[in-house]
């Protein structure tokens, strides 16, 4: 039996060699955090890990700290769930941290602002794209479709008073409550779209990292 | 400057605590915060910090948030947006993170998924439409918006059809750019 101390570190360095191998957060770091705690360290089985990641993904947060996070606090409680998070949060901070300073170094150069010129129009393809991704979970039929084409009205027309906090507030009171009038109109709504998350793992390659 | 700290921490909690479905829907949230509110950056050098963000490794709103946390107060403000970013998730994961197994398949909750992944959506088409605006991607036709679009659509078809990784896309456009503007 370990000391305590001894599991703290533990998850930290796991969670510490996590990070920077999957670039990152996102779905690319669930079959290594699979791997190493399920089969690694068996801290946990699959079955737990499954309904981990499936949580993880539906609080606030990124998808790959949220787990982190999470076996963190089922392994070692509170402590475990701080040692976790730090873990897998320091390679990027660290990253983020120099890539600061090299930006702020190279700022004014004109080499580096004409890259930027270009990578600018590259970044509106990336929101685009995960518009894409994740319109095709949110859209499950004619009222979702409403709802996105509303969120995407009032704040073009009203970004200067209403705060996108409210729209969000919003949207789950809404919906909330279209499901309810739906049930009371006889309507069946698919409240989800997805597949089974070991399918999807499998699918989505490692590019969505984004979230 | 302990008052900017405590801004810093302030803003990217509340961020975290509605940081639902990916980051990039926080986009526009961070744009109201950061450059509409407290004006920590303007709208340009946001679009550079979200290239930097997508860049590394690591989710793409808390990566934001310590660059400006690093920008606007040293490496003190970046460790204070981290945490106020992941602080959230962290409550929210001691707190409920157990019982949340057993509500989980609860109907209401689903019902305000359904809502919330809506507006999610709705909040990230926005953000790509606002920074198309921003970026001269819309405006009368001249060469300059003409490649700027051919530059768009060739990094959405990178990203969708051939599914190259982001970071690829990124580098690869820098490269473009310092081709045709440099």
């Amino acid at each position: 039996m370990k000391t305590e101390k001894g599991v703290l570190w533990t998850i930290f360095l796991t969670f510490l060699k996590i990070g920077p191998v999957t670039f990152g957060g996102g779905y690319a770091m669930i079959p290594v955090i699979e791997r190493e705690v399920v089969e690694k360290r068996k801290w946990l089985e699959t079955r737990d890990i499954a309904d981990i990641f499936a949580v993880a993904e539906s609080i606030p947060g990124a998808i790959g700290i949220n787990s982190a996070t999470f076996i963190g606090y089922r392994v070692a409680g509170i402590r475990g769930a701080l040692a976790a998070m730090i873990g897998i949060l320091l390679p990027t901070f660290c990253i983020i941290l120099l890539l600061s300073l090299f930006f702020l170094q190279m700022k004014g150069h004109p080499k580096m602002e004409a890259a930027f010129i270009s990578i600018r129009a590259t970044i509106v393809a990336l929101i685009a794209y995960a518009a894409i991704k994740i319109g095709k979970t949110a859209l499950v039929d004619k009222t979702s479709a409403v709802l996105i084409l509303l969120t995407v009205i009032v704040m073009y027309f009203g970004h200067s008073f209403i705060h996108p906090v409210l729209l969000i507030a919003g949207g789950a009171a809404a919906g909330i409550g279209i499901i309810m009038l739906k049930q009371k109109l006889g309507r069946k709504t698919p409240l989800t779209k997805r597949t089974k998350r070991t399918k999807r793992t499998k699918q989505e390659p490692i590019f969505d990292y984004m979230i | 400057m302990l008052q900017l700290l405590l801004e810093l921490f302030a803003t990217f909690f509340l961020i975290g605590m509605v940081s639902f479905g990916g980051g990039y829907a926080m986009i526009p949230l961070i744009q109201e915060e950061a450059v509409n509110r407290h004006e920590w950056l303007d709208a340009q050098q946001f679009t550079d910090i979200i290239a930097i963000a997508g860049m590394s490794p690591g989710p793409i709103a808390t990566n934001i948030a310590i660059f400006i946390g690093m920008q606007e107060a040293g490496l003190l403000g970046a460790i204070v947006a981290a945490a106020g970013m992941v602080l959230p998730s962290l409550f929210i994961i001691v707190c409920v993170g157990v019982v949340f197994f057993k509500i989980y398949q609860n109907k209401w909750l689903q019902s305000s998924f359904y809502g919330l992944r809506a507006i999610i959506t709705g909040l990230i088409i926005y953000a790509a439409i606002l920074f198309a605006v921003n970026n001269g991607l819309v405006g009368e036709l001249s060469w300059f918006t003409a490649s700027q679009l051919l530059i768009f659509l060739g990094s959405l078809a990178a990203l969708l059809l051939f599914r190259k990784h982001p970071v690829y896309v990124i580098i690869a456009s820098g490269l473009i750019g310092i081709a045709i503007y440099g």
